[in-house]
C-alpha cells in the first residue's frame, strides 16, 4: 500500500469544499483512503488515526493545504493527487450571488458598503477567524448568526454583550438554526409563519419543535437561536434573555417557547426572572431540567420537545386540538400495540437499542425519555452526563447506546452527519452485524442546510443492513423519525415514503420514535 | 435600527451577508432572500485598531480622510518653478516617484532629465547632459519633497512654468507643470528639437497667456468642482481627462479673451488645449496633491498620502509617518500599445499621477469612466467592478466625488494600509506607458496594481507605532 501527499503552502479552502474533493478521490478506483484538509493540529490528529500522517504533513502549518492519498499503486496515487488539484482549481467559479454585479465583496465591510440595506450576517468560517468576522458584522450594524464553532467563550461573551447593548442579535457561536422573518437560516425548516416565538439554545431542538408545530398547523413568528453555550454560567443566557425581550415586544408573537438543554442554575434563574416580567404565555422545555423553577415563574414546563410543541400550540388563540397530555397518552397506547407486534419478529438474543443520531438535541431527548421512564436501565452514550454511562469508545456501542454523531469527536475535519450520511451508514452496518441489536433508532433531519435527499441514502443502507441481518437469520428493526415539513426542499412525504419503502418504521416525531424503540425492547 | 432593539428587525425584508459556506447563500436564494456572498479569505494580517502607544487608528484615519475631503484646491496662478516653488534652485531637477540617483534612473526618466538640461541651456546636447547629470553637480529630488507632482518622468527644471494650486481650506500649495500632450514629449522621456520647440512655445506663449487669464479670475478656478463634474462626464481624471480639459477651457475662455492682447496667440492656446485631451491631468494631479498633503503627520493614521513611481521604484508614504518612503520595484503595466510598439518596449510603471488614486479618483473611479473600460477588461461592468473592489481597501467614500453609475456613491477614498495587509487587495492604478529607452516617448497606456511589498513594509512599521 502506498501513502503519499502533497502540501500546498498558504492555500485556504473551506472545509466543505475540501470534503467534496476528498470524496471524489475516495471514489477513484484503487484509492483506499484520501484526505484533503488544512494542516491544523486537529486534522493532523485525524490523519494520524487514519495512518495518513506523513512527516511532511507533520511539518505543515494550519495555513497549508494537505492532500494525502493511500492507494494500491504509485499510478493510482499520482492520478488521485492530480485529480485533487483539478478539482480544487475548479472550485472558485461557484458564485453564490453577489448583489447587482458579479463583483463579490471580499469583506463584510465591503459587502455592507455595496449593499447598505444588509441587516444580517451568517458567518461560518473556521473558528479561529470567526470572532473577528462577527465583530466586523456587529460593528457594521448587522445582526449575526455565527454558525462557526471553536470560538473562545470570552469572545462569545464580549460579542453578546456588545450586541445586547446595540439591539442586535448575536446568535451563536455554534448556532446552527434560526428562522427570522420566516426565512430559514443555516439548518432550518420551511415552516408557516404564526404566533409562536421560539428562543432556542439547541439547534435541532428548534427544528423539532418548529416542524411539530407546523404539523399541528401552527406557525412561528421568529425562531431565534442562541448557540448552546448561551445558557452556561459564564455567558449567563445573554441572548436568550435578549430574545425573550424582543419576542415580548413583538406584536406578532402570542406565545413564547424556550428550548434548551438544562441551563446553569443561575441562568435558569435569570431567564425565569425575564419570563416573569412578560405577560405572554411561555412554554419552557429545558430537556431533563427541573420543572419547578419554570412553574414557579408562571411559565409552562414541558418535558420533551414533542410536549413543548403541543403545549405551545394549545396556548395560541383559536387552537382547537386536544390537550398535549391527551394526545401523547393516546399516542403511547398506539405505540405499545405497534411495539408488541414488532417485538414478535425478534430473536431472543436481540435486546438492545442503538440510537444513531445526527441531531444533538434529539439524542438528548431520547436519552431523557428513557431515563425518565426507567424501563431500559442503563443507556450508554457519548453525551451522557453521568460519567459511569459514558461510552468508553464512541465508535463502539455497549448495551443500549445513544451516539450523537454530530459531536466534535466525529465532525472535526469531516462534514456533519446531517450533510453527509457516510459516517452514519458505516455505523449502521456495524450495529446491524451485532446479533444483540434489536432496534436501530435514527433521526432524519430535513430542511435547508441538510442533505438534499437523506432518505434515499439512508433507506438504501437500511435495506442492506436488514438484508445482512436476515442472512444471519434475524430481523433488524429500524425506527426513525423525520424532522421536516412538506415545504422543505426534500419534502417530508417523499422522505417518509422512501424510508418506509426500505422497511423503516417511521414515527411522527423523535419522542414517539424513542418510545416505540423502548417499548419494543422492554420486558 | 440600533436604538430600537432586536425587534426592529422583525417584519423587515432580510438582506443577508453570507461569509463562509456557500450552501447557506444558495438556501437563501432558494427562498428569494437577497444575499451577498463574501469572497472570504482568511485575513493575512491581524486587525489593528490601536497603535502600540494606544493611539486610536480609526479616529486618526477619520481625521485624515476628513482633511482630504475638506480640502478645496483652487488654481490661483502660475509662475516659474525656481521662483515660486519654495527651496528651488538653479541646479535642482525634480523627478517623479521616490528618491533616486542618476545611476538607478530608468531610461525615460534619464531621457527627460537630459532633455530638461538641454532645454535649460545647462548642456549643449543630450550627451553632455548625461555627463552633467552623472557628474553629481545636479541635485535630484522627488517632486513630492517640494509639494509638487509630475506625470510620467515628472521632470520639473528651474525655468519651467508651473501651475500654482492653493488648498483654500488649509492654506497649503501644490505645483505641476503644463501638460505637453501625447507622443514624443519630455515627460515620456523624449528629447530632441521638436520636444524643445514645444516646451519653448509653452514657456513663451502658453504660460503667459494662461497666467494672465488665471490671475484675472477672482477667486481662481475651483479644481475640486471641476473634478467632481468631470467624474460625471466620463472622466476618471487620470487616464481620461477629456471632460476635465473641456471644463477647464470653459472656465478659462472668457478670461483669455479679456487678457490676451493678441487674437492669434489666444487661438493658438485654445487649439493647443483642445488638441490635448490630457491637459487637465496636470491640474487634477496638483489638486490631488493639495488635498492629500494636509493629512500628512496625523499620528496613528494608516492612510496612504503618496503613491509615486520613478520607473525604477514604486514608493508610498503614510499619513502617520510622513518622512518615510516605503519602496518596492515598480511594476509592469498591462496595457494597450500605440502602433509599432509592444510590451517589449515598455518601461516599468512611472509617474506621480497615482496621486489621483491616492486622492480618491483616477483608477479608483474607473466606474465613472466607461469610455476607457477597455483598459480594465472591456465592458463598463468591468469598470464598475474595478471601483467596487477598491472600496475594500479604502477607509471611506468621498463626499464630493461621486459616481453616477453607482447611484452617486462616493468614490473610494483613503487607501488604508491595514486593509491592504488584511485582504491582500492591492490598489488598481491607471497609467500611461513610456518607452524604456531614453529619447523616444509614449508607447501606450494601461493599468496595473501597486506592488505589495511597500504596503506590507509599511504595515510592519505601523505595528511598531
Amino acid at each position: 500500500m502506498i501513502v503519499r501527499c502533497k502540501v500546498k503552502p498558504s492555500q485556504y479552502y473551506d472545509s466543505v469544499t475540501l470534503m467534496e474533493v476528498a470524496r471524489e478521490l475516495t471514489k477513484l478506483p484503487g484509492v483506499v483512503d484520501a484526505a484533503v484538509v488544512m494542516a491544523t493540529d486537529a486534522n493532523k490528529g485525524i490523519l494520524e488515526g487514519a495512518g495518513l500522517l506523513l512527516p511532511e504533513i507533520e511539518a505543515a502549518t494550519p495555513n497549508d493545504l494537505v492532500i494525502v492519498v493511500k492507494a494500491e499503486s504509485d499510478e493510482v496515487v499520482e492520478r488521485a493527487l492530480q485529480t485533487a488539484e483539478e478539482h480544487l482549481a475548479r472550485q472558485p467559479e461557484a458564485a453564490g450571488g453577489g448583489g447587482p454585479f458579479a463583483f463579490q465583496p471580499r469583506t463584510i465591510r465591503g459587502a455592507v458598503r455595496t449593499n447598505p440595506q444588509a441587516n444580517l450576517a451568517i458567518i461560518s468560517v473556521a473558528g479561529q477567524y470567526a470572532a473577528a468576522e462577527a465583530w466586523e458584522a456587529l460593528h457594521n450594524g448587522l445582526h449575526v448568526l455565527l454558525f462557526s464553532d471553536n470560538v473562545p467563550i470570552e469572545e462569545e461573551i464580549a460579542l453578546k454583550k456588545y450586541a445586547a447593548e446595540h439591539g442586535l442579535l448575536m446568535m451563536g457561536a455554534d448556532c446552527g438554526t434560526a428562522i427570522i422573518n420566516g426565512v430559514a437560516l443555516a439548518f432550518a425548516n420551511v415552516v408557516p409563519r404564526g404566533p409562536v416565538g421560539i428562543v432556542a439554545a439547541a439547534g435541532t431542538g428548534l427544528q423539532e419543535v418548529s416542524t411539530l408545530l407546523a404539523k399541528l398547523g401552527v406557525g412561528i413568528s421568529q425562531g431565534i437561536g442562541t448557540g448552546g453555550r448561551d445558557v452556561k454560567e459564564a455567558v449567563g443566557g445573554i441572548m436568550m434573555i435578549e430574545g425573550i425581550k424582543a419576542l415580548q415586544a413583538d406584536p406578532e408573537t402570542e406565545v413564547l417557547l424556550l428550548v434548551s438543554k438544562p441551563p446553569a442554575p443561575s441562568v435558569t434563574r435569570r431567564v425565569m426572572e425575564e419570563v416573569k416580567k412578560g405577560d405572554k404565555p411561555t412554554v419552557v422545555c429545558f430537556l431533563g431540567g427541573d420543572p419547578e423553577p419554570v412553574a414557579a415563574a408562571g411559565a409552562i414546563p414541558a418535558q420533551t420537545l414533542q410536549e413543548a410543541a403541543y403545549l405551545a400550540a394549545a396556548q395560541t388563540e383559536g387552537y382547537t386540538g386536544p390537550p398535549a397530555e391527551e394526545v401523547i397518552a393516546q399516542e403511547m397506547d398506539r405505540l405499545r400495540v405497534q411495539a408488541a407486534e414488532l417485538k414478535k419478529r425478534l430473536k431472543p438474543g436481540q435486546k438492545y437499542i442503538r440510537g444513531l443520531f445526527s441531531g444533538g438535541t434529539l439524542a438528548s431527548e431520547a436519552l431523557m425519555i428513557w431515563m425518565r421512564d426507567e424501563v431500559l436501565g442503563e443507556v450508554y452514550s457519548n453525551i451522557a452526563t453521568d460519567p459511569r454511562l459514558r461510552l468508553v469508545d464512541s465508535t463502539r456501542s455497549q448495551g443500549h447506546t445513544v451516539v450523537d454523531l454530530g459531536e466534535d469527536e466525529f465532525t472535526v475535519g469531516r462534514p456533519h452527519p446531517m450533510i453527509d450520511n457516510d459516517l452514519r451508514i458505516r455505523r449502521l452496518m456495524q450495529e446491524a452485524a451485532d446479533p444483540e441489536v434489536a432496534v436501530i433508532l435514527l433521526d432524519v433531519v430535513l430542511g435547508y442546510g441538510a442533505h438534499p435527499d437523506p432518505a434515499s441514502e439512508l433507506g438504501a443502507a437500511v435495506r442492506r443492513a436488514r438484508e445482512q441481518a436476515a442472512d444471519a437469520g434475524r430481523e433488524l428493526i429500524v425506527v426513525a423519525s423525520v424532522t421536516g415539513t412538506k415545504d422543505d426542499p426534500q419534502g417530508l412525504d417523499r422522505q417518509v415514503q422512501l424510508l418506509e419503502d426500505a422497511g423503516v418504521v417511521v414515527c411522527n416525531c423523535n419522542a414517539a420514535a424513542a418510545r416505540l424503540a423502548e417499548f419494543i425492547v422492554a420486558e | 435600527m440600533a436604538e430600537k432593539g432586536i425587534q426592529a428587525l422583525f417584519g423587515k425584508p432580510l438582506h443577508v451577508v453570507n461569509v463562509g459556506l456557500r450552501s447557506f447563500a444558495e438556501s437563501l436564494e432558494d427562498q428569494d432572500v437577497s444575499v451577498v456572498q463574501v469572497d472570504w479569505k482568511p485575513p493575512r494580517a491581524p486587525r489593528l485598531l490601536f497603535t502600540k502607544k494606544g493611539v486610536d487608528i480609526e479616529a486618526a484615519n477619520t481625521e485624515a480622510v476628513s482633511r482630504i475631503m475638506q480640502g478645496r484646491p483652487v488654481l490661483i496662478g502660475m509662475g516659474i518653478a525656481r521662483e515660486v516653488i519654495p527651496g528651488f534652485h538653479d541646479r535642482l531637477i525634480l523627478h517623479a516617484g521616490p528618491p533616486i540617483t542618476w545611476d538607478r534612473m530608468c531610461g525615460p526618466q534619464r531621457g527627460a532629465v537630459m532633455g530638461a538640461l538641454v532645454y535649460e541651456g545647462l548642456a549643449k546636447d543630450e550627451q553632455e547632459a548625461a555627463e552633467l547629470a552623472a557628474s553629481g553637480e545636479i541635485e535630484f529630488a522627488p517632486c513630492h519633497h517640494y509639494h509638487a507632482v509630475g506625470p510620467m518622468a515628472g521632470i520639473i527644471s528651474p525655468s519651467m512654468p508651473v501651475f500654482i494650486v492653493k488648498n483654500e481650506t488649509f492654506g497649503n500649495y501644490a505645483y505641476a507643470t503644463q501638460n505637453e500632450g501625447l507622443g514624443r514629449v519630455l515627460r515620456y522621456g523624449a528629447y530632441g528639437p521638436d520636444v524643445y520647440e514645444r516646451l519653448r512655445w509653452m514657456e513663451e506663449v502658453l504660460y503667459p497667456t494662461l497666467k494672465a487669464a488665471i490671475e484675472s479670475i477672482e477667486g481662481g478656478i475651483d479644481l475640486r468642482a471641476l473634478i467632481s463634474q468631470a467624474l460625471h462626464m466620463g472622466d476618471e481624471c487620470h487616464n481620461r481627462n477629456r471632460a476635465g480639459t473641456s471644463l477647464f477651457l470653459r472656465a478659462i475662455t472668457p478670461a483669455i479673451i479679456r487678457t490676451c492682447p493678441d487674437k492669434e496667440r489666444a487661438a493658438q492656446v485654445f487649439e493647443f488645449i483642445d488638441g490635448n485631451d490630457h491637459f487637465f491631468l496636470n491640474l487634477s494631479m496638483p489638486a490631488g496633491k493639495a488635498m492629500t498633503e494636509p493629512a500628512e503627520g496625523i499620528e496613528g493614521s494608516t492612510i496612504v498620502t503618496v503613491m509615486a513611481r520613478n520607473g525604477t521604484d514604486f514608493g508610498i508614504k503614510v499619513a502617520g509617518m510622513p518622512d518615510r518612503w516605503f519602496v518596492a520595484p515598480a511594476g509592469k503595466v498591462k496595457g494597450l500599445y500605440l502602433p509599432g510598439f509592444t510590451e517589449e518596449d515598455a518601461n516599468p510603471d512611472i509617474g506621480d499621477s497615482t496621486i489621483t488614486e491616492t486622492a480618491g479618483f483616477g483608477g479608483f473611479a474607473m466606474a465613472a469612466a466607461p469610455a476607457i473600460a477597455k483598459f480594465v477588461g472591456g465592458t463598463p461592468q468591468d469598470a464598475i467592478e474595478a471601483t467596487l473592489e477598491m472600496y475594500e481597501i479604502c477607509y471611506t467614500e468621498h463626499e464630493h466625488f461621486t459616481i453616477p453609475a453607482l447611484n452617486f456613491r462616493g468614490t473610494p477614498l483613503g487607501i488604508d494600509v491595514r486593509r491592504i495587509a488584511e485582504t491582500g487587495i492591492l490598489p488598481r492604478l491607471n497609467t500611461g506607458i513610456a518607452h524604456k529607452e531614453p529619447g523616444i516617448g509614449m508607447v501606450g497606456a494601461g493599468v496595473l496594481r501597486a506592488p505589495e511589498k511597500c504596503f506590507m513594509d509599511a504595515f510592519k512599521a505601523i505595528q511598531e507605532w
